[in-house]
């Protein structure tokens, strides 16, 4: 593989960028593979490199309905955090922390890491307290985390509404500082680009059509590029998880429902952390080209429509006047939707089924991307071992069944519940 | 938008409704024996399919009915609409 660097940049340029190698190969579906992934997601990618990289497993295919990169992985507000509370949550998030740390060096690919920090902003005293016990839970942890007062956060988002006469005034804030953002296209390609490089099949444009299953053992599945043969195959299609799992006569605490984001017009440098709205949903970052990044509450009602509707986009950006004033003079640049899979406590599913040899992957709700890498990491564990790691035993499938919930925020599907 | 024919008030917008989830999951009847699984399925799984979906809505800033729709949820489109007691056909 061409490795990226200065030099080769320079080399490139001589001759008009017109002898680069492709980042991936285009190949045909082999009539069998060790480990078949479906989903070309951030963490189907992840999830095939981790297999080559940790476990040396390099007959695997990615199936993909589309492209790479071309779901959700591509379409979110590219937060990175691990300022969790619980130790499920915590030490798995900070695991990938470190992993997003060196991801650019790991996969020689910029994905344009910045850990500027997020704020979570309190409204009244009372949430001043919740935050100091996260943040000293989170420290316990070995996450940074500090509490701000109101005099700290206006320094440093002296943008925000501080005056007196507001419905929420800002009583202070918790700062992951080490949070951030990062380039999602890049994550999405740099992982096809090593995986590829490392013997995995990177196949788009295949559908998964149903699977070969027989004495509650996976053999195979069937695509609309043909039958593949697999002794293990993990599914990662957040947002399509129920669609599969009917064909897998599995049914999933999991519901499918829309998240809309959006981009203003872009302006000068403005905001330099991602911060978030405590009295609501909402949660805002500038990007490099100078947009607001804004998203906030699902639209709440079960979707596949990848479209959002008017009421809560007006909803979240009420929102986000109110704890900014000024994006009330910016012209709307974008808005998208997209699905997730919204599990009923609000954590993830990584785990093994009652199908053996079939791993599931799944449950992702608002905080897919910056899982990205300690989800491969763990889910191609979880396969090569055929057994969880501790770090993602909390994310059981039974924990349902056996009440052993992870309800970090108390809020799973319906929105309103909070 | 959403426009949901309240079979109480008529056709009104989203903004009045709040969304209640699948209306097919039955609660498993009261003074029987019930497993975990059956009540793992009544409180947590669901099928969630793209398609033609019957759920429940509250009608809450209305008349503060619970209602049925049916609703595809690929596209949006609502079918039909009916009270909480009648049964879907």
């Amino acid at each position: 593989m061409q490795k990226y660097s200065v030099f080769s940049l320079i080399k490139n340029a001589l001759s008009n960028h017109e002898n680069w190698d492709l980042a991936w190969k285009d190949p045909a579906p082999k009539k069998e593979y060790d480990v078949v992934i479906i989903g070309g997601g951030g963490h189907g990618l992840a999830t095939a490199y981790y297999l080559a990289k940790e476990h040396n497993i390099t007959n695997v295919a990615i199936i993909e309905k589309g492209w790479i990169g071309g779901g959700n992985v591509g379409r979110n507000t590219t937060i990175i955090r691990s300022n969790y509370m619980y130790d499920e949550n915590a030490l798995f998030s900070e695991f990938g922390m470190n992993l997003w740390r060196k991801m650019s060096q790991d996969l020689n690919y910029n994905v344009m890491f910045s850990p500027r920090g997020i704020i979570n902003l309190a409204h009244s005293d009372a949430q001043m307290n919740v935050y100091a016990r996260r943040g000293n839970s989170m420290r316990l942890n070995g996450i940074d985390a500090v509490l701000l007062n109101r005099e700290q956060v206006k320094e440093i988002i002296p943008m925000a509404d501080f005056s007196e006469n507001v419905r929420f005034p800002i009583f202070g804030g918790l700062m992951q500082p080490s949070a951030g953002t990062a380039r999602h296209d890049a994550v999405a390609w740099g992982y096809a680009r090593q995986a590829d490089s490392m013997g995995v099949d990177i196949i788009q444009n295949c559908e998964v059509i149903g699977f070969d299953i027989s004495a509650g053992k996976v053999n195979g599945i069937r695509t609309s590029r043909g039958e593949i043969k697999a002794k293990k195959i993990g599914l990662c299609v957040a947002g399509s998880t129920n669609i599969l799992a009917e064909k897998l006569n599995m049914t999933l605490p999991i519901e499918t429902h829309l998240l809309q984001a959006c981009v203003s017009e872009p302006v000068k440098p403005v905001l330099d952390n991602v911060v978030t709205f405590g009295a609501g949903h909402f949660y805002i970052s500038q990007s490099d080209k100078g947009e607001m990044v804004m998203g906030g509450d699902l639209d709440g009602y079960n979707s596949y429509a990848q479209r959002g509707n008017l009421p809560t986009l007006q909803h979240v950006l009420t929102e986000g006047i109110a704890m900014m004033p000024f994006l009330s003079k910016l012209k709307m640049l974008r808005t998208w939707g997209g699905i997730m899979d919204m599990s009923m406590d609000g954590s993830p599913i990584i785990d093994k089924t009652h199908i053996e040899g079939l791993y599931l992957n799944c449950g992702w709700c608002y905080g897919g991307f910056k899982a990205t890498p300690a989800s491969g990491w763990t889910f191609a564990h979880t396969i090569a071992q055929d057994r969880v790691h501790e770090l993602n035993a909390g994310y059981s499938l039974n924990r349902f069944n056996t009440g052993h919930l992870l309800d970090e925020k108390g809020l799973g599907t319906k929105t309103w519940i909070s | 938008m959403l426009h949901i024919k309240c079979p109480h008030c008529g056709m009104r917008s989203q903004n009045e409704f709040s969304y209640g989830g699948d209306a097919s999951v039955k609660r498993p009847e009261l003074g029987k024996d019930v497993s975990d699984q059956d009540w793992n399925n009544f409180v947590y799984n669901r099928k969630s399919l793209r398609g033609k979906h019957w759920e429940l809505w509250q009608h809450l800033s209305g008349c503060r009915q619970w209602i049925k729709v049916e609703r595809d949820t690929g596209s949006h489109e609502i079918f039909k609409t009916l009270k909480a007691e009648e049964e879907i056909s």
